[in-house]
């Protein structure tokens, strides 16, 4: 810190550019992506205020109003117990959007590290982590899931854990494979050549780089997530009735496709928006933090 | 050498062992950097310039590479006997390095200003606002066009001469004892070439550093450094100061790189540029005796059987070659 005692009345060009700010100008230009993240916000309050926006008891079974179609009462019609549908879309995104995000963050994480340790040290640290990883790969997946929540017991925190063990081996295999391309760029012996430590070039050369494979990981992970978690609720091992998941109100729904397909066809229509909305804003991220996209 | 010798390497041996066995890279390389001298390496492609750049810097490739000496001395101090985390300490701070390519030398996603002060946060724990004044400097002596505007621009956004003047600005700034410039000028334009090292002679006067600079070109050597070492298949063929070395050429090796450079003076309507036949051995075949006896045009038998030695022509002139040890047959 010594040098810095005589730059006290340093000039402005000392004030490094914020890249946060950089990258959320670059955000806020892309379109799709400002659509993409108005719609999951607008989501997220629907599914905090569901009590306060809907007039509807999501659980309040109504046997004489099974099945309705859509009106102006009930705007995507009733299903099999007369419970409303939109309700339950928004009360199942609740569940929904948690286990999209959640887990994908953690395997993404646990993933990401694991990649870049195996794919940055090498030897035995890259054998030991990828044949874990191998008999993750293939264990079926399903399988362990179930195996996870059946001896767990099935709630929402085990649901993470069981999308977490099955989800990270995939990315770590992925960001291995970026970090051994990257481990032989010059950039990084440059860096090993002023004496940094190998953590720091893992963190601060390795990872930025892997950041925009993350974030189109991210975006793919988190249908997958939704999708997982409604197989899981299909089987009676995931969500239970009379709670509500989108991926659990599809399935549900299926039965009576014939006789009201809007119980089954709307909850499928909001998980493809909100895929499609992540995906938005998974490719306006890339960019806007992609340097060379900027100005 | 002179009273004040920065680095002083004995016995440098490199070996790499892969699935066919041990293969010597570097052999017996031994040589000194006096202080504020630029020293030249110049060889062929595959002459272990590069590698011997690698082994001082103790960044050979783990484990199949494997650097002994009998000592490397920087500054006073054995450094063969640090572990990692010593050589950590040292590189960047007392040897920095110079890489060749401009253009992947700098992590593209991070700011030009943090790489370039990424030394100064590893070896001085300096803040954020001490690193950037210090690299507005480091770019002003660098001679970086606008510095300020340049200390957040990202790599992309400046040319190749500018990056390497970067790069320079990042080697130099701890004020490293010896700077090791691994051909900084090869992917450069001409007219950037001679910038940068007209830059780098001016840098060596003021700063004081000592640099080796490893080149191909002997143009270069000519014009920057004081004393040269020649090297073939891994090992040193020749070392002499610039001088002697370009009045009094003795390995055969050494004539036949200095015959090869063009000259735009000499008319030569028709005649074929002149250069040394074949190429440099396989370092897992060599032939037996003398490295370069199957491209030599002076061998003799005994180049054949033995390997000759590094053998003092004049006072800090050496050669290794038959021709000039006593020892050998001269028939």
């Amino acid at each position: 810190m010594s040098r810095s005692s005589d730059l006290t009345d340093a000039p402005e060009a000392l004030e490094e550019a914020s890249f946060l700010r950089d990258t959320l100008r670059a955000f806020r230009r892309n379109r799709m992506a400002m659509l993409g993240l108005g719609f999951v916000l607008l989501l997220v309050l629907g599914a905090i205020f569901a009590p306060w926006i809907s007039p509807h008891d999501p659980y309040r079974v109504a046997l004489d109003e099974q099945l309705l179609p859509a009106s102006t009462t009930y705007w995507l019609g009733t299903d099999n117990f007369g419970r409303d549908v939109l309700t339950r879309i928004l009360y199942g995104a609740r569940i929904s959007l948690v286990v999209g995000i959640v887990p994908s963050l953690i395997s993404l994480s646990i993933g990401t590290m694991m990649g870049i340790l195996s794919g940055y040290l090498g030897g035995r640290t890259d054998f030991v982590i990828m044949r874990l990883a191998d008999m993750m790969i293939a264990f079926p997946s399903l399988l362990l899931a179930m195996v996870v929540m059946y001896t767990l017991g099935a709630n929402l925190l085990n649901i993470f854990l069981a999308l977490a063990l099955v989800g990270w081996a995939s990315v770590a295999r992925v960001v291995r494979s970026q970090t051994l391309a990257l481990r032989e760029k010059e950039f990084i012996e440059a860096a090993r050549a002023n004496g940094t430590a190998r953590v720091t070039v893992m963190l601060r050369h390795i990872f930025p780089n892997v950041i925009p494979t993350l974030i189109v990981l991210f975006t793919l992970a988190i249908p997958e997530a939704i999708m997982w978690e409604s197989s899981l609720s299909f089987l009676g091992v995931g969500v239970q009735p009379p709670e509500a998941s989108w991926g659990l109100l599809v399935a549900k729904g299926k039965e009576y496709m014939f006789q009201a397909p809007t119980v089954a066809i709307a909850p499928g229509v909001a998980i493809l928006l909100t895929v499609l909305a992540f995906n938005f804003i998974g490719d306006g991220l890339r960019d806007a933090l992609d340097p060379s996209m900027k100005d | 050498m002179t009273a004040e010798t920065i680095l002083s390497v004995r016995g440098l041996c490199t070996d790499f062992s892969g699935d066919r066995g041990n293969v010597r890279v570097l052999d017996d390389v031994s040589f000194d950097v006096g202080r504020g001298r630029i020293v030249g390496v110049v060889g062929e492609s595959g002459s272990g310039k590069s590698m011997t750049a690698l082994s001082l810097m103790g960044l050979v490739p783990q484990p199949q590479g494997r650097v002994s000496a009998r000592s490397i001395t920087l500054d006073g101090r054995d450094i063969t006997r640090l572990g990692p985390a010593g050589m950590r300490g040292i590189r960047g701070r007392d040897i920095a390095m110079v890489f060749q390519e401009p253009m992947t030398s700098l992590n593209p996603v991070r700011r030009v200003w943090e790489q370039v002060g990424e030394p100064l946060a590893i070896h001085h724990g300096l803040g954020r606002r001490a690193i950037r004044a210090r690299v507005l400097e480091m770019f002003e002596l660098v001679g970086i066009p606008e510095p300020q505007t340049r200390l957040d621009a990202y790599p992309h956004q400046l040319s190749g001469g500018l990056r390497q003047r970067a790069m320079i600005a990042m080697g130099l700034i701890c004020e490293p004892k010896l700077l090791i410039a691994d051909e900084p000028t090869t992917a450069l334009d001409v007219t950037t070439q001679s910038q940068i090292l007209h830059l780098m002679r001016d840098l060596r006067d003021r700063v004081g550093t000592s640099i080796i600079l490893i080149t191909h070109d002997l143009g270069i050597i000519a014009e920057m450094c004081d004393e040269v070492n020649v090297m073939y298949a891994g090992q040193l063929v020749e070392q002499a100061d610039v001088f002697s070395l370009f009045e009094t050429p003795s390995h055969p090796y050494t004539r036949g790189l200095l015959a090869s450079i063009p000259r735009a003076t000499e008319p030569r309507a028709g005649r074929r540029m002149p250069s040394i036949p074949g190429m440099v051995p396989n370092l897992a075949r060599l032939p037996p005796g003398c490295r370069f006896n199957p491209r030599c045009g002076a061998a003799m038998p005994v180049c054949l059987q033995r390997d000759p030695v590094l053998t003092g022509i004049a006072p800090g002139h050496a050669a290794r070659c038959w021709l000039h040890s006593p020892n050998g047959d001269r028939t």
